[in-house]
């Protein structure tokens, strides 16, 4: 019967249904790896549930809880923080850094490799370093370097204020050089001719740069900003290694939502609340990814 | 070749048929974190028992702390996991609440038997007229102070009172010529560690409070008595300035390094320094004050997870029955360094007088064992108390009331009030 049924269809169909019959393994991967979790989550955002009891249906009552607890909004501050001044600084950075890569022939792999080394190791085993590095005296590196200069010494991760930026600082460092790379690659594909064109017109280098090269550039910029504005309202890795007893302190002065999500989950079994806030930072990624792919339409 | 591969097959498979016929044995789980020494005394303890009881086998599995609550949830909804797991007081209330553990028989553990024989804060496993776990050992506080820095300040024995306590953190502080500490007086490692129960048991307790009500359902420390004793804590950062959270990483790092006078923790930090090199220090009991002691204990305790029945139960609870014997908790002293949890093994003369284990030991007579539903939370605080007051300048009464506020709120969510 199965037989006869696919001998009767026309070769198109035939081609259809295998090409289907492929596509079906990644269809059923994402459906049941990606969608079904999510609809879930949605789902127990509405329970009471501790991992291992019965699930209680609540409403809102996670939503609300969340919007009164003043923990929340700190959180929630924090993750933009690190968005929106990790990502125009990792991006200047690694711009600056590609454009006068792009250069130099000398020694360009081995600088360029330098770079990237960070982005391929561990962000636990980084964190651990560069939590070394801003130790007080007599141990940590950046305060004896202060000091050799006669500059006082900082608390840096144990400060309210400079926490933040301590912890931002590895996750700009290890983003370089992905960054890099794939600005390297957008300047490379501009087409010579346009730079003999400019040069023949008697264009300087800041004309270059200001009408050829950052407008060819415009879409890889907006492909970086997009990755790594996702990268940073995410991060996690760094502030539960940097920040003490993994707690996102001082204060709560370094917790990204992320974590707030992990310590509810996982410290606390409060399954309906942390849901809850995946939600939230589900519909935080969507806003911010619609909205920048919006821009770059609109753009082109 | 094919012979051989054939030959070794029926060999290997009689084996383990063989082996099974025979090993008609009850094999059991034992769940603990991993940490040299606690598996080492784990291990002789097992040997011992199977020695004792032939028809009885011990599988003892330990993984990293981080991930034990976690795995042990897991496993034992999911009826794999331990018949015999360790848990520290602490999550007690958490475990029973989640059906992890289910309660010890009556007809072996005794409840008489328990109460006289046991010390008293071991009563803290007793919820809803059962008992629900059993040391082999308890913990206390003490003071490690530096006897070479000591000395050099020209201090002779250990601070006695609490405002000894200032007055010797204050000779022991040293600072370079631009005012960068490089020698810290008393460290405290800012709610974290043991000093939140410094704080609670000890503190709390000597300006006259006492830091939640005894059913432990309210918070009764956001009063004057906590207000002295978080004002007493922060102090030595803030005014005195001869502490400073984060110096040498951890007051344990810096105390064996040589580089801090006096530090408080419990027993289980004696074997670190007893390795640091060049370290020579001694132990005395937490300072006083108005003439009383007080002093904090905890303990890790030994529960029949929910998964043991028949005669796995029943196996577990012997082995139980013997991880809580003088015999064990003797063992568990010498190789781990805890404290034994009955005072007929603790309190004998060689180990009251013990240079090291002495003062804990004393300790224990006049300890509290704090019930907490969660302990990471109600840690979390003390440290943010001790932030508010020691990195944003609030007044301790003002951080105390904040703290308390959030603290009672999930105090009243796990009790459903």
């Amino acid at each position: 019967m199965i037989k006869n049924f696919w001998e009767n269809l026309t070769i198109n169909q035939k081609l259809a249904i295998t090409a289907w019959v492929f596509l079906a393994i990644p269809i059923i991967f994402y459906v049941t790896i990606r969608f079904y979790p999510t609809y879930e989550a949605f789902y127990v955002s509405f329970m009471k549930w501790n991992l291992l009891g019965a699930k209680k249906y609540i409403g809102f009552k996670n939503y609300i809880r969340i919007y009164n607890d003043e923990d929340f909004w700190i959180v929630l501050w924090n993750t933009i923080k690190y968005a929106i001044i990790g990502v125009p600084v990792s991006l200047l950075i690694s711009f600056t850094v590609a454009y006068y890569l792009n250069e130099i022939k000398f020694g360009h792999q081995t600088i360029r490799a330098f770079y990237f080394i960070p982005f391929l190791t561990t962000a636990i085993a980084m964190a651990w370093v560069w939590r070394w590095f801003y130790q007080p005296m007599p141990i940590g590196y950046f305060n004896i370097m202060l000091s050799w200069v006669g500059i006082p010494q900082q608390p840096f991760l144990k400060s309210i204020e400079q926490g933040l930026y301590a912890i931002m600082a590895p996750a700009v460092w290890a983003g370089l050089g992905f960054q890099i790379v794939i600005f390297i690659a957008g300047i490379r594909a501009i087409p010579k001719s346009h730079f003999e064109a400019a040069e023949i017109d008697g264009a300087g280098r800041i004309q270059i740069l200001k009408e050829i090269i950052l407008p060819a550039l415009k879409p890889t910029t907006i492909f970086l900003v997009v990755i790594s504005t996702i990268g940073f309202l995410r991060i996690f890795d760094q502030v539960y290694s940097m920040s003490e007893d993994s707690a996102g302190g001082p204060l709560n002065a370094t917790k990204p939502l992320v974590l707030m999500i992990y310590e509810y989950a996982f410290d606390m079994y409060k399954l309906g609340r942390a849901s809850a806030l995946t939600v939230i930072l589900f519909l935080l990624l969507f806003t911010v990814s619609i909205l920048q792919l919006w821009f770059m339409r609109k753009q082109k | 070749m094919k012979k051989i591969k054939l030959f070794l097959f029926s060999i290997f498979g009689s084996i383990f048929i063989l082996s099974s016929i025979v090993s008609n044995a009850v094999e059991i789980e034992y769940w603990q974190y991993t940490y040299k020494a606690r598996v080492e005394a784990v291990d002789k303890l097992i040997a011992n028992f199977e020695k004792a009881n032939p028809g009885i086998t011990i599988k003892h599995t330990n993984f990293p702390y981080a991930d034990y609550r976690k795995k042990v949830a897991i496993a034992i909804s999911s009826g794999d996991g331990p018949d015999l797991v360790q848990l520290y007081y602490g999550w007690l209330n958490d475990y029973r609440d989640s059906g992890l553990i289910q309660p010890l028989p009556k007809d072996a553990f005794s409840h008489s038997k328990i109460e006289s024989d046991f010390f008293k804060m071991v009563s803290s496993m007793k919820v809803d007229g059962e008992y629900w776990g059993l040391p082999t050992a308890v913990r206390s506080l003490a003071l490690f102070y530096n006897n070479d820095l000591l000395k050099e300040a020209g201090l002779s024995g250990p601070p006695e009172t609490l405002d000894d306590l200032v007055d010797y953190a204050k000779k022991l502080t040293k600072r370079d010529a631009s005012g960068n500490m490089i020698q810290e007086g008393l460290a405290f490692d800012g709610g974290i560690g043991q000093t939140h129960h410094f704080w609670r048991e000890v503190l709390v307790r000597h300006y006259g409070g006492q830091p939640y009500s005894d059913d432990g359902q309210k918070i009764t420390y956001n009063n004057d008595a906590g207000v002295k004793a978080l004002t007493y804590l922060t102090d030595f950062e803030k005014t005195h300035k001869t502490t400073s959270n984060g110096f040498m990483n951890r007051g344990q790092d810096g105390f064996a390094a040589g580089k801090v006078g006096l530090y408080i923790d419990g027993s289980f930090r004696i074997s670190k320094f007893v390795k640091a090199e060049g370290l020579n220090f001694s132990i005395s009991e937490l300072p006083g004050h108005n003439g009383t002691r007080y002093n904090f204990s905890s303990f890790w305790a030994n529960a029949l997870s929910s998964k043991a029945k028949g005669e796995k139960k029943e196996a577990a609870a012997k082995f139980l029955a013997y991880l809580t014997s003088d015999e064990a908790m003797q063992i568990w002293l010498d190789t781990v360094g805890e404290l034994p949890a009955k005072p007929s093994v603790a309190l004998v003369d060689a180990n009251k007088q013990h240079e090291l284990y002495g003062p804990f030991i004393r300790g224990l007579d006049y300890a509290t064992a704090t019930t907490f539903i969660s302990e990471k939370p109600q840690r979390q605080s003390v440290v943010d108390a001790y932030d508010m007051v020691v990195l944003q300048g609030m007044s301790p009464k003002d951080a105390l009331a904040k703290v308390a506020k959030k603290e009672q709120e999930l105090l009243d969510d796990f009790f459903g009030n």
